[in-house]
């Protein structure tokens, strides 16, 4: 590959959400800020941008990962799957969705776009997770807001509802 | 804050990453799972003029276990490594230890090497690498060399690599039939790095306890076959030897005593798994 300049803006491509999207961006433009500013994607939030909070959780190429922690270059070519990618319908949410929903676990909702592509992502790979599991593969992620509890309910809640259907109509439903 | 600018290159050749690295010094630098180096950017308190992608050179992404080694190449993730089927075989320290580095977002992206050359001296991976006496691969223009971990290791996020050099594969034993091992560490949460880690290796020859996040670098000691009052006091000579500093996450006394308890709860513990 050439040397992309520093000072100059370099065609990105890449699938977002299931649609093929490309726009321009600095090497050293971050993903969170592509996914924002260049695509208009705004339901990825910007916490700390130093990977700590995890608000900017996204799916990068089938598995969850900090946005923030991603250049766009770096992601050219790759898969992506954001908040916006969730809901089946405009007005329906999805499973997990509703169940945050039903057990209030988001009040600000700054930390929960993220929180959902994490879990989304989990529960594909584990339809069955332990509470105690899902503790520390919630740790990944901070809330100041609910006290975890809530969001723990809800996902322990999505992943049996979501077990119970078959695979094919998994998470989408 | 948002990175300085820099140029990017996606190396399709180890040759063009030894190139980058060779004609712009420290002013290049590598990006592997970038959970450090991201940060570091924005911060900015990295400011290459030049970033080098090597997570697109099939030939870094291989785990090859073969002859009593293990050779993890610097494009495998700690994700992937964990999802190894063979890894608890294997080498069960390494094992214990990976869940402990982060968060499973973070293990999603960075490498085993990239912990390695970033060298955090509360990281787990050199505490692994230091407690088996692994190897680091390092590979330049200039050739390929093989170095120890714990000469490798050389201070507070500082190591024996050359500016111009790519680490190009961490090199672990796999483990011997008949040692034990464990490992344990405390923090304030879950994936926060450690305030102290300790890892064990018991084998024939005796036990080796290494430590992280107490010293400047992950350090280790052999212990004889001691037991009793006359292993609480080795273990207090080694804990006062790692010159332990206050900070804000723990003073030095308090860093000691982890070591000294968790150091004696690893060591019995894995004295056990051995027997
Ligand atoms: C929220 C959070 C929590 C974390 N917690 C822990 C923890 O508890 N324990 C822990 O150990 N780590 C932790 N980390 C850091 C860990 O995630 C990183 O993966 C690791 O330290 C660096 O690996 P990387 O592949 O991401 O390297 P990068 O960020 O890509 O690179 C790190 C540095 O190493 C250099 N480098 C990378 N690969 C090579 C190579 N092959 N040859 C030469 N130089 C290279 C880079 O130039 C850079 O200077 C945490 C990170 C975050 C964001
Ligand atoms: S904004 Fe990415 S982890 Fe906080
Ligand atoms: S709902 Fe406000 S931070 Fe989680």
């Amino acid at each position: 590959m050439p040397r992309l300049n520093a000072t100059q803006r370099h065609r990105v491509r890449l699938t977002v959400n299931g649609r093929q999207v490309e726009a321009d961006a600095e090497p050293r433009m971050l993903l969170t800020d592509f996914l924002r500013h260049e695509l208009g994607l705004t339901g990825t939030h910007v916490g700390c941008e130093h990977g700590v909070c995890g608000a900017c959780t996204i799916d990068i190429d089938g598995v969850p990962a900090r946005a923030c922690l991603t250049l766009a270059v770096q992601a050219d070519g790759g898969t992506i799957r954001t908040v916006e990618s969730l809901a089946p319908e405009p007005g329906r949410l999805s499973i997990l969705q509703q169940a945050f929903r039903r057990h209030h676990a988001l009040q600000c909702g700054f930390c929960t776009a993220g929180i959902l592509m994490s879990l989304d992502c989990y529960l594909r790979d584990r339809p069955e997770p332990t509470e105690a599991e899902l503790r520390e593969f919630l740790g990944g992620h901070l809330c100041r807001c609910t006290g975890y509890t809530p969001i723990l309910k809800a996902a322990l809640e999505a992943a049996t509802m979501l077990h119970k259907k078959r695979p094919e109509e998994q998470l989408h439903a | 804050m948002k990175p300085a600018r820099f140029d990017y290159v996606r190396a399709e050749h180890l040759a063009e990453v030894h190139d980058v690295l060779a004609e712009n010094g420290n002013d290049a630098r590598v990006i592997a799972g970038g959970q450090t180096l991201l940060p570091m950017l924005s911060m900015r308190l990295a400011r290459p003029k030049v970033v080098v992608d090597i997570m697109h050179l099939p030939q870094l992404q291989t785990i090859d276990a073969d002859k009593g080694t293990i050779r993890i190449g610097a494009g495998v993730r700690q994700a992937q490594l964990l999802g190894w089927p063979l890894l608890s075989d294997r080498q069960p320290l390494l094992a214990a230890a990976l869940p402990w580095v982060g968060h499973a977002q973070t293990r999603n992206r960075g490498t085993i090497c990239g912990s390695l050359a970033h060298a955090d001296p509360s990281a787990e991976i050199p505490l692994v690498l230091v407690a088996l006496g692994g190897t680091i691969e390092l590979s330049s223009r200039r050739g390929r060399r093989r170095i120890a971990a714990d000469i490798f290791f050389t201070g507070m996020m500082s190591t024996a690599r050359s500016e111009d050099e790519l680490i190009e594969a961490a090199i672990l034993p796999a483990r011997p039939t008949g040692s034990g091992y464990a490992f344990q560490e405390f923090g304030r949460r879950h994936g926060d790095f450690a305030i102290a880690a300790c890892a064990a290796v018991a084998t024939d020859k005796g036990t080796r306890l290494a430590v992280a996040g107490v010293a400047d670098r992950a350090t280790m000691h052999d212990f004889a076959a001691l037991d009793g009052s006359a292993l609480d006091d080795a273990l207090d000579a080694f804990a006062w030897d790692l010159d332990a500093r206050d900070d804000l996450h723990a003073t030095a006394r308090y860093r000691r005593e982890l070591v000294r308890r968790m150091g004696r709860a690893v060591i019995e513990e894995a004295r056990r798994c051995r027997a």
